[in-house]
């Protein structure tokens, strides 16, 4: 039982990392239709911009809060600059965009910090502590304490800010919102700026584990796919809750089913991806949209 | 016949043969090498095929297509290493046994919009090569499965005779590819010309509008799917083939997405724009390495041109430029050009 809580709260860890790049995936495809499948490699980069300045003698915490403010910006321009021209464009046309994007940023960090490998520092002890004979790692709370802390921020900003208002309804009603008064262009700019913090809270996050490689994000994208997938593409909390499901059940599985182990977690999210777009396009959460003709 | 439209079949038809002599007397020209970077152009250049196929005429995107390449890339080499038939043979089967799992993914497909298509096909690329590397009895694991060496890869070693001349490996790999993509092409282009390729196309416009002419959208998307899995089982063959063995890393996701860069640069939707792409993902990682031969240019660019990573920016930044500002691609450029003059 001991092993199982433990299991679980190290899956809480990951899914945690997972459900932040599932919502960055969300955010951008709720207030533009695309899946933007660039964003790991937008995280990937920025976290190689949180390496560099620990690499200089930054300590840990400016470090990454100084990466979340160029995460933002970054994000934000890359919409400006390279997504922009394509918001009229049909989806697919904006989807082989982000394909182009994943390429040139995956080639641009190889260019600027090599392909070697790299150790990047955790924030937390890997020290365990013992509850009632629990035995947990730090690591793991610290992680699910962050990213949790993240995405309850982002929802306060939703929420309760006016700024918040201005996103949601740029995203839900852009011609109607236009007409009201918010600027939607730069509303949806703020949103991939949002969206790029989120993900550089995953790269960060699972960058001790996985070590720091231009190819780090690919595994941990398609969970976060598998994830909004599984959430329903347009539900936030659906993405949290698929995110944190999905890091505990494929925990679950690598320890206690042999035959997945670890090879098998990759196949397990395309099973899971495959079989919610075909029984159940709209997830666990989303609601099912009317087509128009 | 009119006069205008029998001199625009002159042409074609020069064109056509111009293309042919080029191709058959090329490797008399070049260095053996050169012979295998340019069977690389034609291997390419039938997966971009498959790709445009389905994402230029019936509006499927798939990233995905480097896992039926390596589909057919194992159905090669399985069947020449472990069962001793000879690698000719193989790529047929390899083409079908592509195609039948493009079949069987392309009727869940149908219910899925194009984002969702291209969601669920990236999945596959980027979880295939850890199904390859589980299924070890059959594929050999991360191990992979050598060919070369194999008896039935014809020619590796002392090269083969055709009509009474000796080829190079090289050289049989160049022409045994590039009459397959001709083969290939010239049915594409037989069947996507007339009232398949507009059927498709007007699927790919609007679902309801050729239901309503009599067209059954579900029919055509699936063996879209199915006939493009085909072509990209029959690339993978040959590249089986022509690396002499595959492991789960001959697949990657980037080959997928390579595929992507070229019929995008290409253009989609158009068969002669497929070259093109075929020889831009072939050839531009080779002329960026040339760069910094070239004395006229500017020292920092001829360093920046071996860092490591360039290649793929250029990709990126080559289908992002090409969405851009030339939509139609190479073969968009060459369509202006022609109704300009």
């Amino acid at each position: 039982m001991a092993d199982f809580l433990q299991q679980v709260v190290s899956g809480l860890a990951t899914g945690g990392i997972y459900a932040s790049l599932a919502l960055a995936i969300v955010l951008i495809h709720r207030a533009t239709r695309v899946v933007n499948f660039a964003q790991g490699e937008m995280a990937m980069v920025t976290t190689y911009v949180a390496w560099t300045l620990i690499d200089h003698g930054v300590s840990y915490w400016l470090s990454f809060v100084l990466t979340l403010a160029l995460a933002f910006v970054g994000g934000v321009l890359v919409h400006q600059a390279v997504m922009r021209p394509f918001q009229d464009a049909p989806v697919v046309t904006a989807v082989m965009v982000t394909i182009g994007l994943f390429i040139l940023l995956n080639g641009l960090a190889a260019w600027i910090w090599s392909s070697e490998v790299k150790a990047f520092p955790s924030a937390f002890s890997t020290r365990p502590i013992d509850v009632g004979g629990v035995v947990f790692s730090l690591q793991d709370l610290g992680v699910i304490a962050v990213s949790l802390g993240v995405v309850a921020g982002l929802f306060a900003l939703f929420r309760f800010t006016k700024a918040g208002l201005a996103l949601r309804a740029a995203a839900f009603n852009p011609a109607t919102s236009r007409l009201a008064g918010v600027p939607v262009g730069r509303m949806l700019a703020a949103g991939w700026g949002l969206a790029a913090v989120l993900g550089a809270v995953s790269g960060m996050m699972v960058a001790p584990s996985v070590f720091l490689d231009p190819n780090m994000m690919r595994p941990v994208l398609l969970y976060a796919l598998a994830a909004a997938v599984l959430g329903g593409l347009d539900s936030p909390l659906g993405a949290l809750v698929a995110g944190l499901l999905l890091g505990v059940l494929l925990n679950l599985l690598g320890a206690y089913v042999d035959f997945v182990g670890t090879d098998l977690r990759l196949p397990v999210a395309l099973a899971i991806i495959l079989a919610v777009l075909l029984v159940r396009p709209a997830g666990l959460f989303g609601s099912v949209a009317a087509r128009r003709v | 016949m009119t006069h205008r439209s029998r001199v625009k079949a002159v042409a074609g038809g020069g064109v056509l043969l111009a293309a042919f002599l080029t191709v058959l007397l090329l490797p008399g020209f070049v260095s053996d090498f050169r012979a295998s970077e340019l069977a690389y152009v034609a291997i390419y250049a039938i997966a971009i095929l498959g790709l445009s196929i389905v994402t230029g005429f019936s509006g499927q995107i798939s990233l995905g297509h480097g896992a039926f390449m390596a589909i057919g890339g194992y159905t090669t080499a399985i069947l020449v290493a472990d069962h001793g038939v000879t690698d000719l043979w193989t790529i047929p089967v390899a083409g079908v046994v592509s195609g039948v799992a493009g079949l069987l993914l392309g009727v869940p497909a149908l219910r899925l919009t194009g984002l969702h298509l291209a969601l669920a096909t990236f999945a596959i690329a980027v979880a295939f090569p850890s199904v390859l590397k589980k299924a070890e009895g059959v594929t050999g694991g991360s191990q992979g499965i050598n060919l070369f060496g194999v008896e039935g890869l014809t020619g590796a070693i002392a090269g083969v005779d055709v009509f009474g001349r000796h080829l190079t490996f090289n050289e049989w790999l160049y022409y045994l590819s590039w009459s397959i993509f001709a083969v290939l092409g010239v049915s594409a282009w037989l069947l996507l010309r007339g009232r398949t390729g507009r059927a498709l196309r007007a699927v790919r416009d609007s679902h309801v509008a050729a239901t309503s002419v009599g067209i059954n959208p579900a029919a055509y998307k699936t063996a879209a799917f199915g006939l493009s899995a085909f072509y990209a089982g029959v690339a993978g063959s040959l590249f089986a083939i022509a690396t002499s063995f595959v492991n789960p890393a001959t697949f990657p996701v980037a080959l997928s997405l390579t595929l992507l860069v070229g019929a995008v640069v290409g253009g989609l939707g158009s068969l002669w724009g497929v070259i093109a792409g075929a020889v831009f993902v072939q050839f531009l990682p080779i002329w960026i390495g040339k760069l910094p031969e070239i004395e006229a240019l500017p020292a920092s660019v001829r360093e920046i041109a071996n860092e490591p990573g360039i290649p793929s920016v250029a990709y990126g930044a080559a289908v992002i430029l090409v969405l851009l500002l030339l939509p139609g691609g190479a073969a968009g450029v060459v369509r202006k050009l022609r109704t300009g003059l």
